[in-house]
């Protein structure tokens, strides 16, 4: 198998699926593994997952606590490194990245969404939005301008001066989705974008996050314990003591939906 | 350093304007907990500026050799110069020599608890931000943005510690000479030893915060980024 590793940088692999759709790959995880030493106890937290994840999809990562589904997701957004195996980020080893490099690949490739908004508080919505911008180096009249553009988008054109207290958590949100698309990324990571937010902004900004990836192309991959999600996604996977337990299509899933409502 | 880059000019900075905006407005923001390291290094000034300028005035008295000054500086325990006698006793100058080492250890004392002061603030503030240091990281953020945010957020409370406490200690020495001496303090005021004495407090000022704000700097920078992820709000 030398195919895989002979792929030169940021070319993508062309793969032909079902009907022949072409799927550009943006992130491919191969056996990888992730062993965590405590003591003398080594803990398997990944076992080996297999995982191609598409250009424009919108996929989602599901698993109880515990189940390696943060490990595998830290990996995927270039935060984790792992123990054997391994993870191409738009066609790029990770592994095999200076910390120089990595930063750049998050500063450029990777928008992060958290669960707790992680605004920074001393900025403005603006501000935290132009952030990476001003580390990918755009002068602070383009930032500006990105900037806003990407708060009107999210809906919030007018707040663009308010501090991230000064903000509902749906709104902070926002803002985050709108820094994490800061630098037009290959993949917006969304650790449990919902967890701390009430079911209806919740289902706002999954809608939002829809709406991006429908118009913007954008590739989503959420963790997430919300059903919610699962309607939106593409794609979801399950993770369960550090394998993949399950991959299933939306359309599967709704058939599966149905067919559960039916009886 | 600002920039570096890598092939084909991918690069990340953060410019000195930007990182100075910012340290400046978390600075303010932060405004309780800045007054608190701060006044670490007010105190620590003042007293090694009230302790310079007192030995400055006192020099400067003990220079005019008039008698009248002399019995008021003898009132007070100071070794004085007698106007005749042109060379100093041998007994006089080792006095003089034991004060001045006391002094020395006393304010290298006061320097070293203001230094393990500011380091324990910092290394505070260090801890508090851990996740917005994981998100500047996961933005892209390298280490060295991170230990320059840091280093100049420090160095701003070091100087504006280190200028309010001169004030400080200025103004203590200077109210308590004048009780002793009188309007003679003005008549020989020291004007260039006071202005030296302020500039190396200024210096060791903001060195010592610079000192201090380093170990918690590079620790905040060696984070690892997933710390963002963590969710225990």
């Amino acid at each position: 198998m030398t195919e895989t590793t002979t792929i030169p940088t940021g070319v993508a692999r062309v793969e032909h699926n079902e009907g022949d759709e072409e799927k550009r790959t943006v992130v491919r995880t191969q056996g990888v593994k992730k062993i965590y030493k405590m003591g003398d106890i080594e803990v398997h937290a990944l076992r080996g997952v297999d995982l191609e994840i598409y250009t424009g999809e919108y996929l989602s990562i599901m698993g109880p606590s515990g189940s390696g589904k943060s490990t595998f997701f830290n990996m995927v957004g270039g935060l984790d490194k792992p123990t054997e195996g391994k993870v191409y980020i738009d066609e790029v080893d990770v592994a095999q990245l200076d910390a120089y490099e990595l930063a750049w690949l998050r500063c450029r490739k990777i928008g992060y969404i958290f669960q707790s908004f992680n605004l920074i508080p001393v900025m403005t919505a603006l501000e935290n939005v132009t952030l990476p911008m001003v580390f990918a180096g755009l002068t602070s009249d383009e930032s500006r301008d990105k900037g806003m553009a990407l708060l009107k988008k999210v809906g919030l054109g007018e707040r663009y001066s308010h501090k991230p207290n000064e903000l509902s958590g749906g709104q902070q949100q926002r803002v985050a989705v709108a820094r994490a698309l800061a630098n037009d990324p290959a993949v917006v990571l969304a650790d449990e974008p919902t967890g701390n937010l009430d079911l209806k902004t919740g289902t706002e900004i999954i809608e939002l996050l829809r709406e991006m990836n429908e118009t913007q192309g954008v590739t989503i991959i959420s963790a997430t314990h919300d059903h919610k999600m699962l309607s939106v996604s593409d794609r979801v996977v399950w993770i369960k003591d550090g394998q993949k337990e399950r991959v299933a299509l939306r359309k599967d899933l709704e058939i599966e939906t149905v067919h559960v409502e039916g009886e | 350093m600002t920039e570096q880059s890598i092939v084909g000019g991918r690069t990340i900075s953060l410019p000195m304007s930007k990182a100075l905006e910012i340290s400046l407005r978390s600075l303010k923001i932060r405004f309780g907990r800045s007054l608190i390291t701060t006044s670490g290094i007010i105190l620590a000034i003042a007293f090694l500026m009230s302790v310079w300028s007192q030995n400055e005035i006192i020099g400067s008295l003990r220079a005019a050799k008039r008698s009248e000054l002399n019995l008021a500086l003898q009132k007070n325990g100071v070794e004085t110069l007698t106007a005749e006698g042109a060379d100093v006793s041998v007994e006089t100058q080792a006095r003089l020599a034991e004060e001045s080492s006391k002094q020395t250890w006393l304010i290298s004392l006061s320097l070293l608890v203001c230094v393990v002061g500011i380091a324990n603030a910092m290394l505070m503030s260090v801890t508090e931000r851990f996740r917005e240091i994981g998100t500047m990281k996961c933005l892209g953020a390298l280490d060295s943005f991170i230990i320059k945010l840091f280093l100049l957020e420090s160095t701003f409370q070091g100087l504006a510690g280190t200028i309010i406490g001169i004030f400080v200690g200025l103004l203590m020495t200077l109210t308590l000479a004048l009780l002793d001496y009188g309007a003679f303090v003005f008549e020989y005021f020291p004007v260039g030893g006071i202005l030296r004495s302020a500039t190396a407090a200024i210096v060791s000022g903001t060195l010592l915060s610079l000192i201090g704000a380093m170990m918690p700097a590079y620790k905040a920078a060696k984070m690892e980024p997933v710390e963002a992820m963590r969710s225990d709000s």
